[in-house]
């Protein structure tokens, strides 16, 4: 089977020229369009026209879909002791068994377990979300907005229970840039 | 005295082409951004002082440059490889001592001719420094003993010989009509007013030929649509064997080529330094009102019309280099040889036909 060549160039586009000074009018008009969005912005006017596509990243943070998965933090009691009863399931359910958690006791007979120790390593963390879906208890959420955790250390990754504790969720609506972690 | 106005002519053209050069390397990346919905480079600064929209970015790629080890290859020609960027860079700034930026002005008794050397074949002069500046690419192939940077060199002069041929031909149509190699009196020719209202620019006079050497121009200058030589995607070019102040040069030289396709495209079709209704003591409007000014206005005011002009064409040429895609090597031959050279002999039998019919 011989391959057939589609050429749909007619005489207009094949003079070039003016197919050139479209394409050049089409960048001009972007060209002119956000030096003027530019121009407007340093006399401190029309600041809700970007003059740019791109985000200056470590100033200015892209707005979040409220659906994004990010940094996971643990939910608290009205009475501020972590909601978690140390079910293992978001451990059970991990595919990257990246949870680690050490049950307790707890004195609450209608409770009766809450977790020692919960260490989630970020390090192996997917960011797939499976724990929050697995969660009876409504304990463990991904909506703190924090998509920039790093550190030098493997050991730095891993986040233990008081850490995740302290993290805040990101306001419901209205969020117009991640928060810093 | 009189060595001191020369001497004063050349360090502005110098200072200029090279100012201006600064500025393009600054316009290459801010211009592009902006086109592309970018900010461009904007962070570099230097001990907590303000970044000027990226403007000391063009230090830091000084600092760099001066900074990096400067290689050449052991199987290379040395002489040659050190030599050659010098040439590129060398024949490409001689070219700018025919262009004039303004007339010639009596200011406190003195004559000031704003040309720093006014040859009757100055047309010539610049197809002819254009044409050794090629000798600084191809021996950077040659010097470079490796197989891609010959290539580049190659595709270099073979894409030097196609558009010069064009570019030559096209300017034939000008010359029949002015009568005169002399890049100012050609500037002179194109202030005379048709029908006392429109000023007689080239490019009026010649369309045609101010589109084919428009693009000839652009294809000499190497960049982007015509980038055959450096072909940053299949060969690295004639280039690629260099570092440091010498790459620095080549780079140079591209930036120094382009503002003299635009400052030849601004002499020889659009009036160089004239200014419409300005003669040389002020303006004289066609409804017959007259403003007359003083020759250092003039001066200035031709000075500023031709620099305005050149900007023009480099941010034309700028936005023509990130708008459109490069050609393959077998489309340039095919533009050059069998689209342009035609068209531009047209040109020159059109021309002809014109001529004489309005002289008869």
């Amino acid at each position: 089977m011989a391959i057939k060549k589609v050429v749909e160039t007619g005489l207009w586009e094949r003079i070039y020229v003016p197919e050139v000074i479209r394409g050049v009018a089409l960048t001009a008009g972007h060209f002119f369009r956000n030096m003027a969005a530019h121009t407007a912005h340093l006399f401190g006017l029309g600041k809700q026209k970007r003059g740019s596509a791109t985000y200056q990243y470590p100033e200015e943070r892209r707005p979040l879909s409220p659906r994004l998965r990010t940094l996971h933090r643990l939910t608290r009691r009205e009475d501020g002791s972590p909601r978690c009863v140390a079910c293992m399931m978001c451990e059970t359910v991990c595919p990257a068994r990246c949870i680690y958690i050490v049950a307790g006791e707890h004195p609450n007979p209608q409770i009766e377990k809450y977790p020692v120790r919960f260490d989630i390593d970020l390090g192996l963390c997917v960011m797939c979300g499976y724990c929050v879906e697995a969660c009876p208890e409504d304990a463990i959420r991904m909506d703190t907005g924090v998509i920039d955790f790093s550190s030098y250390t493997r050991e730095g990754m891993i986040y233990d229970m008081k850490k995740l504790l302290d993290l805040s969720p990101t306001p419901a609506r209205g969020v117009k840039s991640s928060a810093r972690p | 005295m009189n060595y001191f106005i020369a001497f004063l002519v050349v360090g502005f053209v110098f200072s200029a082409v090279m100012g201006l050069m600064y500025i393009l390397l600054w316009a290459e990346r801010k211009q592009s951004a902006v086109m592309q919905d970018r900010i461009g480079a904007n962070r570099a600064t230097f001990f907590g002082l303000p970044t000027l929209m990226g403007l000391w970015h063009n230090i830091a790629d000084g600092i760099k440059l001066i900074t990096k080890e400067d290689f050449i290859p052991p199987s290379g020609n040395r002489f040659l490889h050190t030599i050659s960027p010098m040439i590129a860079l060398f024949f490409a700034l001689m070219s700018f001592a025919v262009i004039p930026f303004g007339g010639v002005y009596d200011l406190w008794g003195y004559t000031v001719s704003l040309q720093i050397l006014n040859l009757n074949v100055g047309l010539l002069y610049i197809f002819a420094a254009m044409s050794m500046g090629i000798y600084g690419f191809v021996l950077a192939g040659w010097a470079s003993a490796n197989n891609y940077s010959l290539l580049g060199g190659m595709r270099a002069s073979g894409q030097m010989i196609s558009y010069e041929i064009t570019m030559g031909a096209t300017v034939i149509g000008l010359l029949m009509i002015y009568g005169t190699l002399d890049l100012q009196q050609i500037n002179i020719a194109q202030g005379r007013l048709w029908g006392g209202w429109l000023p007689l620019w080239g490019v009026l006079l010649q369309p045609l030929g101010f589109i084919l050497f428009f693009t000839a121009a652009m294809a000499e200058t190497k960049r982007v649509p015509f980038d055959i030589p450096e072909g940053e995607s299949e060969i690295v070019g004639y280039f690629m064997e260099y570092s440091g102040m010498k790459f620095a040069m080549f780079w140079q030289t591209d930036f120094i080529e382009t503002i003299l396709a635009a400052a030849l495209v601004t002499t020889l079709f659009f009036g160089g330094w004239q200014v419409p209704f300005l003669m040389s003591d002020g303006f004289h409007f066609p409804w017959g009102a007259v403003w007359s000014l003083p020759a250092l206005v003039v001066m200035l005011l031709q000075v500023g019309s031709f620099l305005t002009k050149v900007f023009i064409f480099c941010f034309l040429l700028m936005l023509i280099r990130w708008t459109l895609p490069r050609f393959r090597w077998d489309q340039l031959m095919r533009l050059g040889w069998s689209i342009m050279l035609p068209l531009s002999i047209l040109n020159i039998v059109v021309t002809g036909f014109v001529l004489v019919l309005w002289q008869s």
